[in-house]
């Protein structure tokens, strides 16, 4: 399954889930959806200091999860959630073609044919 | 023929589906390798496929169109990145217009590795998905991007459980 993984995918996924291990770090991707938290909001919502915070939202951000707004003087998170839910939606529509392909492999290889059995 | 697996990973942008056939490895090789054997599968019954290139060998292509319930032809190419008959095939997968290339859906990679065990041969298919390109257009289709997007979240970080 490592095939034809290039570097770069190889080291995203490992991005995406280095910053997805980390409970905090998940709880900031849910409160992030909205956009309206900034950094030092997220700062006090958890037990640790804002720079422990700005870390975790760091590594979020270099895994593509979330984007960094400056406003001001506050630095707005927001969750990447368009990029996911378009993702979604191809992955319905793909697996349903994938689906109805490997029924008709399964069809055609039910066949006998040229003796090849 | 069973789907015995399958992952979608949307941030990954990859679908991976995994299939048991109860047929030797070379023999389901053959539904990739020999043009007529894909064409019976390849498009749905509404928009049969026809290969006009078939070259599966390391930077090869394969080209084809799919001709739909009213004549008209979808052009696609792939290009072949490795394989190594029976058990791996890696393909890039584009659309072509008939008059040069249009961008309607996004360029696929897909890698199929079949192995074989003394009674079946299951087959892995992962499609990865390019990033659409103008997902930097504001507010087009937010609203039911977001509510799709909240619950999906949620299902993933249920289940991502990375220690």
């Amino acid at each position: 399954m490592v095939v034809d993984r290039t570097a770069t995918e190889e080291r995203h996924v490992d991005l995406i889930f280095r910053a997805l291990a980390d409970r905090t770090r998940r709880d900031v991707i849910r409160r992030a959806m909205s956009g309206a938290l900034s950094v030092s909001g997220l700062a006090r919502l958890y037990p640790m200091s804002t720079t422990a915070v700005q870390k975790h939202v760091a590594v979020l951000e270099e895994a593509g999860l979330v984007h960094l707004t400056r406003r001001g003087r506050r630095l707005l998170v927001q969750t990447e959630i368009d990029t996911v839910a378009e993702a979604q939606v191809l992955l319905s529509e793909f697996e349903r073609l994938w689906r109805d392909r490997l029924d008709r492999i399964g069809d055609l290889l039910a066949q006998p044919e040229n003796g090849d059995r | 023929m069973t789907v015995i697996g399958v992952d979608r990973d949307p941030i990954a942008r990859t679908l991976t589906i995994v299939a048991e056939f109860d047929k030797p490895a070379e023999r389901v090789w053959q539904v990739w390798a020999d043009p007529r054997q894909l064409e019976r599968w390849w498009g749905p019954p509404t928009y049969p496929a026809t290969v006009v290139d078939h070259d599966l060998s390391e930077g090869g292509r394969v080209t084809y169109y799919m001709t739909g319930p009213n004549g008209e032809k979808l052009h696609a190419w792939w290009r072949i990145t490795s394989v190594d008959p029976p058990r791996s095939l890696t393909f890039e997968e584009g659309n072509a217009g008939d008059s040069g290339p249009n961008d309607d859906p996004p360029t696929t990679s897909i890698k199929v590795r079949l192995v074989e065990t003394p009674e079946k041969t299951t087959m892995t298919i992962t499609c990865k998905f390019a990033p659409t390109a103008d997902k930097a257009v504001p507010g087009a289709g937010t609203e039911s991007g977001m509510r799709l997007a909240v619950g999906q979240i949620d299902a993933i970080l249920a289940t991502t459980t990375v220690s």
